[in-house]
């Protein structure tokens, strides 16, 4: 007889790659990779062995400042470039990564603990459409936005050009003027590092702002190995700055009088923040916030695929996903299966080694978000919903955290209200469609949702009535350059992604 | 002997009834005239009423909502005379052509801001614009009808519910309410408040019904009392100037103030 544990051994499959990478990284600013005014550095470890993979610059005020100042006298003559110029940098920059890919996807799981099978089939290779996708509207911005117009840069006063006449002459000039923000502050978050600079960095380049961007002070890798592809694309100096450091570093980049939009991706708490800290200011403000994901399923759904969905909804990034499907609604007449299904396909997950090819849950982030996790299971506990977690061991170094669930979750347990960030999920049950939808709304938040139903008319209507900015159908975290994302109500407010993506890097004079 | 004029009490609007504030307390509205002085329990109560209605407006069809844009136009143009006294012929015609402009928007702003999405991959990919939910919007001073004819009008069209501040200078405006009523607009689909700015705006801003803040006309005090007091749920928060020209008001960026954006997919298999 076979033994049953056995039918799922795999010999271990570790990616052999390794990327090139410094012991110490300074901020990038203006072009070059400089020491940070006050000298500190900071240690980036990788999760899953603990072990210090580089030194990084500790971001101070001075430092954003010089970064801002780069960014500023970078402006005129980038936004000022024809279209189809900065397109062809920004075009080599997607190459570049398409030929970094390996490199960059490795460095990715090393510092974030992610299995390389997510960071080399999703982020990198995402990360690249992204450059490429946004590369092609730098000379199609006139055809953007609804009610048209006509791309000037900015000059050396801080205001926009003035259109040329030909050849519509004075026709020409009573175009609406599409100009750049400015300076753009980008403070990025540590679960998607180089997919989350793509996003920020690409539609606001094609729009012709320059940036600063400030990545995650657990993830900085990626975001530096980026710094050297603009180096080795001649980007000209000072159009992107890469400043690292942790919460005050964001902070400084937030407030600084230098910049005109700031884009943040990370918790609703700290976008509060940042959102009453600019309060009044004029800075344009774009927010990618917290969630807590409504994933439904209908009797008439098909079940494994269903099974499959919510799978990939709360465990896919070890639930490190602002839009996870972290709540579960299942109809009462095929919970039953549907939870036993989950059970078995959450023991087939291979928890472990970030860089094993087979690996399907990697590391967890940080020590710190671990014991957050952690301390989310203990109130699940408390608040008596039953626990049920995927067995099997876990490396004897770094930090992990197998797949769990909880069923019997009422509305009012903090498992089912707020985000965890990590592999756990709340399972629920309803009878009536309108009680899916009044339970999957009944949250502050509205990043996505899901649904799952075989009826075309009935997930249509779902869809109309849930307060989500990305609805999945019979699909469940499916992310594209081309398609927009961002939130309802307290999962903040603008588009990345699309040509939605682009409204918010420029202004319309 | 010359007539004594029957002066007229000013009445906010709320819920579909014409309303004095529960406060008891009122506003100057011009020369022995007095408008309610809204508190915030007017406001919740408005608040309410809006949340209330918007279910039923926002899933009304695009069709049904601009013809009743549209019967606000053939309705104000009948009391053009009363509104020209009010503010000035020109204002009136201004505020009566801006809403046969944005009737038409209704059931087009899916087209002009909806996207059909590339994705590299066998899906259908869509983006739709649909109402951010209830709008708190302060109309501006000055023009007091054309103004709040411009705060009211785009969310209105898109589908939102609306809790507004009528002009402060001129707060016999809220005599719109009347035209609302008349017009097939449905109760609590459009609430009017008067009453002080000052007062009212940190509870727009922090009133956690409300999903968006569209406010013309504000200083930068003002406004960072709005977006400080909208951060604590996210609002959306819009401030603007009037538009130079009436028309401004019809504008795509009048329209994507109100907007929020629904991107769906589905697989595309057999």
């Amino acid at each position: 007889m076979i033994e049953s544990a056995g039918i799922f051994e795999y010999a271990t499959a570790p990616e052999g790659v390794r990327p090139t990478l410094r012991d110490r990284y300074g901020h990038f600013i203006g072009g070059a990779f400089v020491e940070p005014a006050e000298g500190e550095y900071f240690r980036t470890i990788n999760p899953a062995t603990e072990e210090v993979i580089a030194e990084v610059a500790e971001g101070s005020k001075a430092d954003v400042d010089r970064a801002v100042n780069a960014a500023r006298e970078a402006l005129p003559a980038w936004s000022a470039l024809p279209g189809v110029e900065r397109a062809k940098y920004i075009y080599r920059i997607a190459r570049r990564v398409q030929e970094l890919s390996r490199e960059l996807a490795v460095a990715e799981s090393m510092d974030g603990g992610k299995p390389i099978r997510e960071s080399r089939d999703v982020d990198v290779p995402l990360a690249a459409q992204h450059f490429f996708y946004y590369a092609g509207w730098a000379d199609k911005l006139g055809y953007a936005f609804a009610g048209g117009g006509k791309f000037v840069g900015i000059g050396e006063d801080g205001a926009p050009l003035t259109p040329a006449l030909s050849p519509g002459g004075e026709r020409e000039q009573r175009h609406r003027v599409i100009s750049p923000v400015g300076v753009c502050g980008q403070v990025i978050p540590w679960n998607f590092p180089l997919l989350m600079a793509s996003w920020k960095l690409g539609p606001a380049l094609a729009a012709g702002n320059t940036c600063v961007l400030k990545p995650a002070e657990t993830t900085p890798l990626t975001a530096l190995m980026l710094a050297e592809i603009f180096e080795e694309v001649e980007l000209p100096a000072g159009v992107v700055n890469i400043v690292t450091g942790a919460g005050a570093t964001g902070a400084a980049v937030v407030e600084h009088p230098g910049v005109n939009k700031v884009a943040f991706t990370g918790s609703t708490e700290v976008g509060k923040k940042i959102a009453h800290a600019i309060a009044g200011t004029g800075k344009k403000l774009t927010l990618e916030l917290g969630g807590k994901s409504p994933n439904i399923v209908f009797e008439d759904a098909s079940i494994d695929q269903a099974v499959e969905g919510i799978v990939q909804g709360i465990y896919f990034n070890q639930g490190h996903v602002c839009c996870a499907g972290s709540r579960v609604f299942v109809q009462e007449s095929v919970a039953g299966e549907v939870i036993a299904k989950l059970k078995r396909r959450m023991g087939e997950l291979r928890v472990g080694d970030p860089l094993d090819k087979n690996t399907d849950v990697g590391a967890i982030n940080s020590a710190a978000q671990l014991s957050t996790i952690e301390r989310y299971i203990d109130a699940g506990k408390s608040d008596g919903g039953a626990f049920w977690q995927a067995g099997g061991g876990v490396p004897s170094s770094g930090y992990w955290c197998r797949p769990c669930l909880f069923e019997g979750v009422q509305p009012s347990a903090v498992v089912a209200r707020e985000e965890i960030f990590g592999p756990v999920l709340a399972v629920m049950t309803f009878r009536t469609p309108a009680e899916a939808i009044q339970r999957a709304n009944n949250t502050p938040y509205g990043l996505a949702a899901g649904v799952w139903t075989d009826k075309g008319s009935k997930i249509f209507e779902i869809a109309k009535w849930l307060d989500a900015g990305v609805v999945w159908l019979n699909t469940y975290n499916k992310f594209d350059a081309a398609s927009p994302f961002g939130g309802f109500k307290e999962s903040g407010f603008g588009r990345e992604g699309g040509v939605h993506g682009l409204r918010s890097y420029v202004t319309f004079g | 002997m010359e007539r004594a004029a029957v002066d007229k009490t000013f009445k906010m609007l709320i819920g579909g009834s014409f309303a004095r504030s529960e406060s008891g307390r009122t506003v100057s509205a011009g020369e022995r005239l007095r408008a309610p002085a809204a508190s915030r329990k007017d406001l919740r109560a408005a608040v309410e009423a809006s949340e209330k209605a918007l279910s039923g407006w926002s899933s009304a069809t695009g069709y049904l909502r601009g013809q009743i844009v549209y019967r606000l136009a053939e309705m104000l143009e009948g009391r053009r005379a009363a509104f020209a006294a009010m503010t000035s012929e020109r204002e009136v015609d201004a505020s009566i052509d801006l809403l046969v402009s944005l009737a038409g928007w209704s059931d087009k702003y899916g087209q002009v801001f909806g996207s059909a999405n590339q994705v590299a991959g066998p899906y259908h990919n869509f983006t739709v614009p649909g109402p951010v939910g209830v709008v708190g919007a302060i109309a501006p001073d000055e023009p007091p009808l054309l103004g709040l004819v411009g705060v009211i009008g785009p969310a209105l069209v898109c589908g939102c519910s609306v809790v507004t501040l009528v002009s402060r200078s001129c707060p016999r405006a809220v005599e719109f309410g009347e035209v609302l009523e008349t017009s097939d607009v449905p109760g609590g689909v459009v609430n009017l408040l008067t009453g002080e700015l000052a007062e009212l705006a940190p509870h727009f801003a922090s009133h956690r019904g409300i999903g968006a803040l569209v406010a013309c006309g504000v200083d930068r005090e003002m406004r960072t009392v709005l977006e400080r007091g909208a951060a604590e749920n996210m609002k959306r928060v819009s401030v603007f100037d009037a538009p130079a020209d009436a028309g401004g008001w019809s504008s795509v960026t009048q329209l994507e103030r109100v907007l929020e954006f629904k991107t769906i997919w589905h697989p595309s298999s057999a």
